[in-house]
């Protein structure tokens, strides 16, 4: 098989020698912190960075006894749906290795599909988890926001992101998740719900009974051999007991351009941290200067560290960020995409009570070819459609592979309500 | 989404907003991006039509005892700093 480049470094670091991740090894995606190995987030910004500290779920693997077994690749800050915009270069699909692993967790959904690592932790921002999860053929989830601990994650966009577990199998997916959750008074998002959790055991396989919704809305538009597999899981699952119900949800539509409003505001103000001082490129050496006098005033050596020090698509989301957020638009963007956001919260309140959990495909097209989405930005954003809505609403959801579609893999989601974790995780183990 | 009359994005335009993230940016980087945000900008465009609801977020003040705990050491801190001087971070001179 070829090079997957699915890891950016690849250091070991051994946990405690009795836990239930005992003799597992686990990749861990690059924008989370661990003590003395270098934490990059697949940025030229961050090459050489090793942070001091590890993040709470560093710290809840270690304690388990997993092995983590190197940092994985990623799109740059988190900034990308395929895990081609990385310093490091592009991972490749182990399924097809012309093709993209999705993203921007896909090094670590590769290492996973390639059998390079048991387990990965990614991160889930818009999709991020989910989304490699699909095109890859393995489980990942993307938990109820507040249910595991961000901190020691380096920030993308706060209010949406969850660390999230990906795994070849439901129950060891919802096992890495019974690990890393929890509430830590380091993150004043957490919530106890999390705390002495048992997801694993939901992993039962029995949907007797179940009402599962789907949002008419995340079909149309999709490939239809996308949409295909899709309806053959679903007669599956009726097929094992369960109950399919219509459900419509006008306000997803706007989920897109609401979702890219938000993440790009956030994240322009997260990565003004980047200035080269504290940590990251410095502007000596990014403008090849003799010394730091020489750089400027502190308005013009910053921009040079971050004109080099950021890739395309992460000035872009700054650039966009900034300017939506920037007086005269602040309204019309940032201000119509929290009413959007409320919007699709209410429809997923009320679709929620009609069935116990709403299902689309992940993705709504096969995985890209390598190159074909860089060209235009909109596409990659576009392919996006399913997954973003979730983030916005704060809910929890999983994608486990429900077939393929011309040799390709095609991931189910399954959305659950608020912390139902277990639901979740009960229907997609149905599939299996 | 895009129908063809979104607002022209000037590569002007580009460079303020780049100047206010301090961002430098290349003369052909300034017109890819004047491009691409003219079709992104007509996406955002759309959210004017969302209607407003009625939204009650659960939000609750966290609070903490105000103790002092154990953090980095001076040391860790400045770990990954290119440029320090007794102890601080050496930043660039500000005018």
């Amino acid at each position: 098989m070829a090079e997957l480049n699915a890891y950016i470094t690849e250091e070991r670091i051994e946990g405690a020698d009795d836990g239930p991740l005992t003799g597992k090894t686990v990749a861990v995606k690059d924008n989370i912190s661990t003590e003395g190995v270098e934490t990059t987030c697949g940025s030229k910004m961050l090459e050489g960075y090793v942070p001091p500290y590890d993040a709470t779920v560093v710290e809840h693997l270690k304690e388990a006894g997993a092995t983590i077994n190197g940092k994985a690749n990623m799109d740059e800050f988190g900034m990308g749906s395929t895990t081609e915009t990385s310093h490091f270069g592009a991972t490749l699909n182990p399924v097809d290795t012309d093709r993209v692993p999705g993203g921007s967790s896909g090094g670590s959904a590769a290492a996973v599909a390639a059998g390079e690592a048991d387990l990965a932790l990614g991160s889930d921002t818009g999709g991020s988890v989910r989304a490699p999860a699909a095109f890859c053929g393995v489980v990942g989830i993307k938990p109820t926001y507040g249910l595991v601990s961000r901190y020691g994650l380096v920030a993308y966009a706060n209010s949406l992101e969850q660390i999230g577990p990906i795994a070849p199998t439901v129950e060891e997916a919802a096992g890495l998740l019974d690990v890393i959750a929890g509430s830590d008074e380091r993150d004043a998002t957490t919530v106890e719900n999390g705390d002495d959790s048992n997801y694993a055991a939901a992993a039962d396989g029995d949907v007797e009974g179940m009402t599962i919704g789907v949002p008419v809305e995340l079909i149309e538009g999709a490939d239809e051999g996308v949409v295909e597999t899709f309806w053959d899981a679903i007669a599956d699952l009726e097929d094992q007991g369960a109950e399919y119900v219509e459900v419509s949800m006008p306000s997803v539509e706007k989920a897109v351009a609401a979702y890219y409003v938000i993440a790009m505001s956030e994240a322009s103000s997260n990565l003004a941290r980047f200035d080269g001082t504290r940590y990251g490129l410095n502007a000596v050496e990014a403008g090849d200067f003799d010394d730091l006098d020489e750089a400027g005033n502190w308005n013009e050596a910053f921009a040079t560290a971050r004109e080099e020090g950021f890739g395309p698509e992460v000035k872009r989301r700054i650039l966009l960020g900034t300017f939506a957020l920037s007086a005269g638009y602040h309204d019309r963007y940032y201000g119509k995409a929290q009413d959007a956001r409320a919007w699709i919260k209410q429809d997923f309140d009320e679709s929620l009570e009609e069935a116990d959990v709403l299902a689309s495909p992940t993705m709504p097209v096969p995985p890209f070819e390598l190159g074909e989405s860089l060209d235009d930005p909109r596409t990659m954003y576009l392919a996006d459609a399913n997954t973003v809505p979730v983030n916005l609403a704060d809910l929890p959801a999983i994608s486990v592979p429900a077939g393929e579609a011309d040799g390709l893999p095609v991931g189910m989601q399954l959305i659950g309500p608020k912390y139902g974790e277990e639901t979740i995780v009960r229907a997609a183990s149905a599939l299996e | 989404m895009s129908d063809g009359n979104e607002p022209a994005v000037t590569g002007e335009e580009v460079r303020e907003v780049a100047d206010l993230a301090r961002v430098d940016l290349s003369d052909d980087e300034v017109e890819q991006f004047a491009e691409q945000f003219e079709a992104v900008l007509a996406d955002f465009e759309t959210l004017d039509e969302v209607p407003e609801v009625e939204s009650e977020p659960d939000l609750v003040n966290v609070m903490r005892a105000d103790e002092i705990e154990e953090g980095l050491t001076q040391e860790e801190a400045l770990s990954n700093a290119s440029e320090t001087e007794d102890g601080y971070f050496k930043g660039p001179r500000v005018s």
